[in-house]
Formats: C-alpha cells, structure tokens, sequence
C-alpha cells in the first residue's frame, strides 16, 4: 500500500492520542438519546406473551378477553402475521450443509424454547400491554424436549423439526498433517482433557429496544434501532416485510451496549416493525429483563474434548478437538449459529506452529434459547483448550508454561505463514508479547511469591494464555455465503463554509468510541482541529453504505475508508488552493485549518475563506474550477481473509480451598493491535473485553433445568461481575502495523475477552496442582471447585 | 378503587405536580411523565443500579420506589448534577478518565460515586470498589470509573 509517508508523525495528527471523547460530555450530564427515551405522537407499546414450556404443540390461543381490556388495540399471533412477514432461514452457503427451518417471529404452531414469543399484544401503554398479555389464553400441548446437546443425536431424542431426520445443524471436519502418527509417536507425552463452556448471554444494560414508525402514504418504514448494523437491519427488514429496501430507514443514536447481543434478528422486533406497519402507528419495543434472559441470544454451550501430544522438548506434536454445541432450536439469521463452532475449529492452536491438527465441530439443535454470535465468537473456548492443554502438558513434562510456549508460539520473522487450520497470518508478534509479559509481570517474582504462600496454606496460581484475535474481517466472513451484510465501509467527508469537516461513516458507535477515532483520523490526515470535525453515524439515510461496527472492524476498516476520504478531500481543497493563490499545490499543506506553504508552514489562505470562494463567490475561480469540496471513499480488506492481531495476557489469582471462591489478584494484558489510534480507548476496550472473559470464567452462566426452563433468568440470579471483586488490569502494547491498509490499525474490540478464560482457568489450576486435583468446566464456580477438591 | 393519586412534589429544584397511576415506579415517572430520560431502566428489580437517583438526600433505585410514594419529597436526577459542585466534578472526572462507553450506567453510577465522595470518603480503591458494587457496568471493566472517583477526591484533598 502507499500513502503518505508523514501522516502519522506530523504535528496535528491526533492519531496516537488519547483523545477524550467529545460525545460523552452529552452521556455525562444525562443527555444521552437511546431508544427507550423516544417517546412519538400516538405511539402504542409492544408485550408478548412467550412459551413457558420448552417445547409444546400450540392449540388453540383465546384473545379475546385480552383485546377488550380497554387500550389494548391489536393482538397478534402467528397467523395475523403470516401475510405480513416472509419467514427467513439462518444458513450461509459456505458453511456447507448448515440446515435450519424457515422461523416466522412468532411461533407458528410449535414453541420450540421457554420465552419464545406466541402472541403479540399492542396497546397504548406498556402496563396495559403486559395486563392484557395475561388474559391471553394459550392451550399448550407439552412435548419431551432436547435439551442437552449430548444426548440430541441419540436416537431416542426427540426431533424439534419433523422435515429433519435428527437435530444435527452442521458439521465440520479439519485434518492437516498426519495426527494419528503423531500421536502413536514414542517419544511424545499425551495429554488428553474435556473441556466444558456453559452457556451465558450478553446483559447489555440497555436491554433490546425498538421504535418502529411507518408513514404508509410513501411506504417508509423507520426503525429506531438499538444495534451495530443498521444497513444489515435494512435489507432484513425490507426483505422480510416486503417493502423497497430504500424505503426502510434504520436510525441508531446512542447504544446501551451491544456485544453482538443486538446484531441479530429477533421475532419480537420483526413483529414490532410488522404491526407498526399494520397499524400505521409507532410502536415501541422495549425488552425488560426477564425477556432479556429468555430471548437475548445466548452464547458458547461447548463441550470440547481435546488432546496434546508434546515431545520431550516440548514441541507440539499433534493436536486434536471435538467440538459439540447446542445452538437453540433454530440456527439466527442471518449469520448462523455455526460460526461459533466454525471459528472454534479455525482458531485452536492458531498461535502455535503445528503441523498435525485434526478438529470436529458438531452444532445441534436443543430446545433452549438461540445461540449465535457474541463478543469474542470462538475465541475464548479456542483459547482455553489450546492453552489448557498446554499448560498441563508443561507440567506433565516437567517444563515452566512460558518455555513452553517459547518453543512453540510462530517466530515474529515467520510470516506471512498458515496455521494448520488454513487462517493466513501476516504482521504477528507473538515472542515479542510473551517475552514483553513475562517483564511486565514479574513473572519470576510471581512463582515466588506462589512458593512462599503455599507454605502458609494459602492457594495462589498463575496462569497465561497466547491468542490471537479475528479482526478486519473481508467478504469471506458473511457476504461470500449469501448474507446481506457488508464487509466494506464508507466514509464521506466534506469541507462546509466555515472551514469544518463533517464525516458521515458506515461504521458505528456503541460506547467504544467510533465516533471520536473517525474525528482523530479526519483532523489528523486533513489537518483542522478535532473540535472541528462532526461526525454522523448510525443513519442509514444519512451515510455511506457499510457493515457497521461488529468483529473488531470499526477502527481498522471504517477507519481506513476515513482516511482515504480525508486524504481524497484535501487533495482537492488543495487544488483549489493552488488555483486561489497561484500557486503549485504540492507545495501546499493544511494545518491547523490553514492552507499553508509546506516548506515554511506560512498561512496563505484559511479553510473559511476558502469555503466562502468557493461557495458564496464562485464567480472568483475560473469557469474549468469546479470544486467538489466533498471526497467519498470505501474501503475493504482484499489481501486476507481476516486480519489476526496478537496477545499475550496473565492471570494471578488465589483460590480459597475452604469456600471454593476465586479472587483475582491481578491481570495484566500485552497487546498488538497494529497501529494505535488511541491508547486510552483501545486499553478500555481491553479492559472491558478481559472482564467480560471473567465473567464468563467464574460467574456467568444460564442454568437450565432437565426440561429446558431457565432457571436464573433475573441478574439477581445471573452473576455478572461487580466493581467490588473485579482487579486492576495492566495493559501493554506491541505495535505491528497491518500492510493491508495505511492506517495500519487491526482491531482490539474482543481481545480481552478472547483471552482471559483461558488466563484464570489456567490460573485456577495452577493453583490448585498442589492438591492434585484440576477443573476444565466454565464458570468456575465455587460449588464446582469444591466438588473438584472433593469437599461436596 | 384508586387507581391514581395526584402527587406533588420537587424534581432538580422544579416544583412539579402531577396524577400517576398507584402502580407506576418512580423512575418510570420521572422518565415518561416528566421527560427526564437521564435515568435509566436496566432490570426493574434493583439490582443493575441504572436507575440510581436522590430523593430527600439518600440514593436510591427509581425501580424499586413508586412514584406515589415520593409525594412531597425532594428529588435529583442526573440532569440536575450540572449545578452541584461534587456532581460536576464527577463528571468532568468521568469524562476525563473515560469512566464510561455505552453511557447507560453512567447517571446511577455518578449517583452512587457521588453518594461516596459527599460523605467523604476517602481514595482508597477498594473502599470505592465496594461502595459501587451495586452498580453493573457491562463495558468498561470498572477501573476507569475507580480513577475517576478517586482523581475527584484528590483533587478536594488539595483544595
């Protein structure tokens, strides 16, 4: 790639700094506009009355008592909207043999989970909704349901769907290199664990929420959208609800968290959009937290057996996984639900150079809430079952965990190399971050330290992981396989009368701060100050054509698509200038929203006065000026399929023998993420990402009974983890900049949450090896490490 | 039966009468009666602290109180925090140490910091840690929120 060459070292880049946001001033001060706040002229509220039972035949549904509850103005069930929505199927093509039935948003005569929606009432306010919901006479037939992902391709376990012969969704198989061999080999020790993942969900704060207006004399369906991919939103709705896709207009302002959570199509909000249509009337949508629990997609639910075999050295040998995950009676659309276990297949082992790598991925369907795609896809449970694996084989081969990987993690001059798996990866920098840990952590000081509390009987362990995360994802990750969901992104910037820069980009914000890195890039390549800059995002009407921010592609490709935009726009406005001031314009620059004379940095013109010839007195160019003042630019990734980045992260934790409780004393994170647009924002991401991970390691998890019910589905019951028990997190960065782009940057979004399991559970048994007893199931709870201790 | 009860009372030093339904929360009021969407709805049962705000100088959750029950009572929500020093000062701190992405928690968390930092506590991290650990934040992991709590008491202690 060429680009500038000065771009990121001169004088008035922003990129590199830690800019403070300029959007959370308005977040501060109780300004923030989410969806739950809209409140439109003749508006009605949304409830649904969902499945108790996990799997049930629907008989007859009895509204009637419902709709006559004063304020109650529509019910709906699944044959209301049968003319209004076209069902969709969750498959991608290139996920071969990936099978799901068509899925309507309500339930069309079998519930397949607990909390699926049946009935939909709207009325004109919530509380009214919910009454009614509770006058909603159902006649259910119970059915046996599949619940466990184990036992659904037995033979006896009954089918969800009868136009399937079982409830396989998907399989996958890799075989690289020769593993049987290898693992027959004399010279190799053999290690040899299951691995479980339990399920957990996302818990945004801001539960789903949805405003759906419909003006039926244009056929304009507006949709308030609380999400990450308002253009994939668009083209599903305007394709499920037959309307013109340039007639549906999604709009996300401010987003109470994401995480993949709000990514996907959900029944409720599809038939939200469909009776607003109906009715010609706003309706809101608001998830409480109960329907959160229940409909929110769910995440992991993996069983991975896995073995190691390492030579005396300790140079890996082979290694293989079985994978087995339970999706939910239905793959989502439109991603899939087989990602997650595709990913798992792809990404374990990824930092190490092994030749002999067998994997097999079996997704199932259960009755149980819909898995799909949720921060960190695959990354964690990858991460766990490599690095737990090896780890164990260290000590079984007498060897410390950090030589272990020396031996084994890819050379920084390796590449551009292949994993096993077939992933191509470029720009890594995996010794560099491990050797960087190891000195930032203290390493030798910890196993000292680890020494010493055990002769006091107190239990400390420490655990490492190497990972490495998907980032900048190009078409190969959706848009190959038939969705409708963009891997490029667009940016475009325009120069108004005053001398500011306004940038509408397809990229989005939800917190991690898009907007303020696409302000950083534009002021830095164009040269004005950032308070110069407005930035517009989230409006489908309003901006270029994009895939919006998920799969850490915010910085790294809607990130680029601002820079060439920028660079595009000065280009121009210097070709203006030189005409304005009879000069060359290569020997122009702008700085600090001044033309200037490069060598000598003189001001010659400011971007106001020029804004003000060209467009109040144009009559001052020549007739063959005809400036644009307005640059657009996409950019996507074409060199590699996704582009990695690397990490190598620590865990110091101590476990209570006597209560089975985890306290993590410390974590530390080294990072390479390519270029930095923003050390501050990029270090919270990872800060965030790595307590999500331990959320997932020691407290996350929804619990279901035999039946398929829900069991703690209010975050009194569901732990998340809490300011209090939760440590400082150091964070360190390795910059190895992509060549796929000039800005170098890849993403960071779900680094931390990739890598932490991994960390604790290997912490977890590090320090429980003295007591020779280990734990490969997630969360960690107490309960489970007593039992592992023998105590319960 | 009563199915409403007129209330009056005083919200960000704004004297405010109004007819609520008996079985409408307090937060639910202030947001969709009174337009103040500061305050946010994130689990309704008390436990995730969004609707974390001031009524006659405790803090409380806005779910957990009915709107009848706060007749003639003193309320403050986050966007009457602008015009109380301490208040202020957590949220230049907050937006200065980048103590918040999505924003969602951001109004009960600064009503709980503030909660801390007026009745003088001290900028011990695990103090602070405990006093908000009733407050979820799913996004940044808390300790960018610590630092801020903690830059605003050691600013006062300077003073």
């Amino acid at each position: 790639m060429s680009g500038p060459l000065t771009l990121f070292d001169k004088p008035n880049s922003y990129i590199g700094k830690s800019v403070p946001r300029p959007d959370a001033r308005r977040l501060v001060e109780g300004r923030g506009k989410y969806v739950d706040d809209l409140q439109l002229p003749r508006m009605l509220h949304a409830a649904f009355v969902r499945s108790p039972h996990a799997h049930a035949e629907i008989g007859i549904i009895d509204t009637a008592a419902a709709t006559a509850l004063p304020g109650v103005i529509a019910a709906y069930t699944a044959t209301d909207l049968a003319d209004h929505v076209s069902p969709y199927v969750g498959i991608l093509t290139h996920l071969q043999g990936l099978r799901s039935p068509p899925q309507m948003p309500l339930a069309v005569d079998r519930a397949r989970w607990q909390g699926e929606p049946v009935v939909m009432i709207v009325a004109q306010s919530r509380a009214i909704a919910e009454d009614a919901c509770e006058l909603v006479e159902i006649d259910f037939h119970t059915l046996e349901a599949t619940c466990d992902a184990k036992t659904a391709l037995q033979d006896d376990a009954p089918v969800i769907h009868a136009e399937f012969d079982s409830n396989l969704a998907w399989q996958r198989t890799v075989d690289a290199g020769n593993v049987e061999e290898a693992f027959n080999r004399d010279d190799v020790t053999v290690i040899e664990r299951e691995f479980t993942f339990g399920r957990h969900t996302g818990v945004t704060l801001e539960p789903r929420a949805s405003v759906v207006e419909y003006d039926p004399s244009e056929e304009v369906l507006t949709y308030h959208y609380s999400g990450q991919a308002p253009h994939m939103m668009q083209a599903v709705l305007a394709k499920h609800l037959r309307l013109l896709e340039e007639n549906v207009r999604i709009i996300a302002r401010d987003v109470g968290g994401s995480f993949g959570i709000k990514i996907h199509t959900y029944g409720d909000d599809v038939a939200t959009a469909a009776a607003a249509k109906i009715l010609g009337r706003p309706i809101k949508f608001i998830a409480d937290r109960n329907e959160s629990f229940v409909s929110d997609i769910h995440a992991r639910d993996h069983t991975v057996r896995g073995r190691l075999a390492v030579d005396a050295e300790g140079k890996i040998a082979a290694l293989e996984i079985d994978d087995l995950t339970g999706i939910g009676p239905y793959s989502m659309y439109p991603r899939t639900s087989a990602i997650e276990c595709n990913q798992i297949l792809n990404l374990t082992g990824a930092p190490y150079a092994i030749d002999n790598y067998r994997a097999r991925g079996t997704v199932v369907f259960q009755n149980k809430n819909m898995m799909c795609q949720y921060r960190a896809v695959g990354h964690p449970v990858a991460m766990a079952v490599a690095d737990g694996l090896l780890e164990e084989a260290a000590h079984k081969i007498g060897m410390d965990v950090v030589d272990i990987r020396r031996h084994n993690l890819f050379a920084d001059n390796a590449y551009p190399t292949n994993s096993a798996a077939g992933m191509k990866f470029d720009d890594l920098s995996h010794q560099k971050a491990l050797e960087k840990l190891v000195k930032f952590m203290d390493y030798d000081a910890l196993r000292q330290n680890q020494t010493e509390a055990r002769t006091q009987n107190v239990y400390r362990g420490i655990g490492l992981v190497s990972m490495v995360e998907v980032t900048n994802p190009s078409p190969m990750f959706y848009g190959i396989g038939g969705a409708p969901i963009s891997a490029q992104d667009g940016a475009s910037v325009r120069l108004d009368a005053a001398g500011a820069l306004h940038v509408s980009a397809s990229i989005t914000e939800q917190g991690q701060g898009t907007n303020t890195i696409i302000a950083q890039i534009s002021a830095g390549v164009f040269g004005v100050d950032i308070d110069r800059v407005k930035v517009t995002t989230g409006d489908t009407a309003t901006t270029p054509y994009g895939g919006g921010t998920w799969a850490s592609r915010g910085a790294g490709i809607g990130g680029e698509a601002v820079l060439q935009a920028s660079h595009a726009l000065k280009q121009q406005v210097l070709d203006v200038a030189g005409v304005i001031l009879q000069a060359v314009s290569d020997q122009l620059d702008i700085v600090d929203g001044h033309v200037v004379d490069k060598d000598a940095g003189t001001q010659r013109i400011s971007l106001a006065d020029l804004g003000k010839i060209v467009y109040y007195r144009g009559n001052e160019l020549p007739a063959d000026v005809t400036p644009e003042l307005i640059a657009t630019r996409h950019y996507r990734v074409t060199d590699f399929p996704f582009v990695f980045t690397n990490g190598a992260m620590a865990a110091h934790v101590e476990v209570d023998v006597e209560t089975g409780f985890v306290k993590v004393l410390n974590f530390w994170a080294v990072e390479d993420c390519g270029r930095v647009i923003n050390p501050k924002l990029v270090d919270e991401q990872i800060r965030g990402g790595v307590v999500q991970g331990i959320g997932g390691a020691l407290y996350e998890e929804c619990i279901y009974s035999p039946d398929g019910q829900l069991q703690n589905a209010s975050m009194a019951d569901y732990l998340v983890p809490m300011a209090a028990e939760m440590p400082d997190i150091h964070i360190d960065h390795i910059e190895t900049p992509t060549k796929t782009s000039v800005l170098g940057a890849k993403g960071a979004g779900e680094a931390g949450t990739g890598g932490a399991p991994a960390a604790i559970m290997n912490a977890v048994n590090d320090a429980l090896r003295p007591l020779s007893t280990s734990l490969h199931q997630m969360p960690m709870t107490p309960q489970r490490i007593l039992k592992a201790l023998g105590k319960v | 039966m009563i199915n409403s009860q007129n209330i009056s009372l005083v919200v960000n030093g704004e004297p405010v009468s109004a007819s609520v339904p008996n079985r409408t929360n307090l937060v639910d009021f202030l947001r969709n009666q009174l337009g103040l969407t500061g305050s946010h709805v994130g689990c309704e049962h008390g436990v995730c602290g969004a609707c974390t705000l001031e009524v006659n100088g405790s803090m409380i959750r806005g779910c957990l109180m009915l709107a009848v029950q706060a007749d003639g009572a003193e309320i403050t929500t986050v966007e009457g925090f602008t015009s109380r020093d301490k208040a202020a000062q957590l949220q230049r701190s907050f937006q200065k140490n980048n103590a918040l992405q999505c924003g969602y928690c951001t109004p009960g968390m600064l009503a709980s910091a503030l909660e801390y930092v007026e009745a003088g506590g001290g900028a011990d991290r695990a103090a602070i840690r405990q006093h908000l650990s009733g407050n979820y934040c799913r996004c940044t992991g808390y300790q960018s929120i610590v630092d801020a709590v903690v830059d605003v008491i050691e600013q006062g202690a300077k003073q």
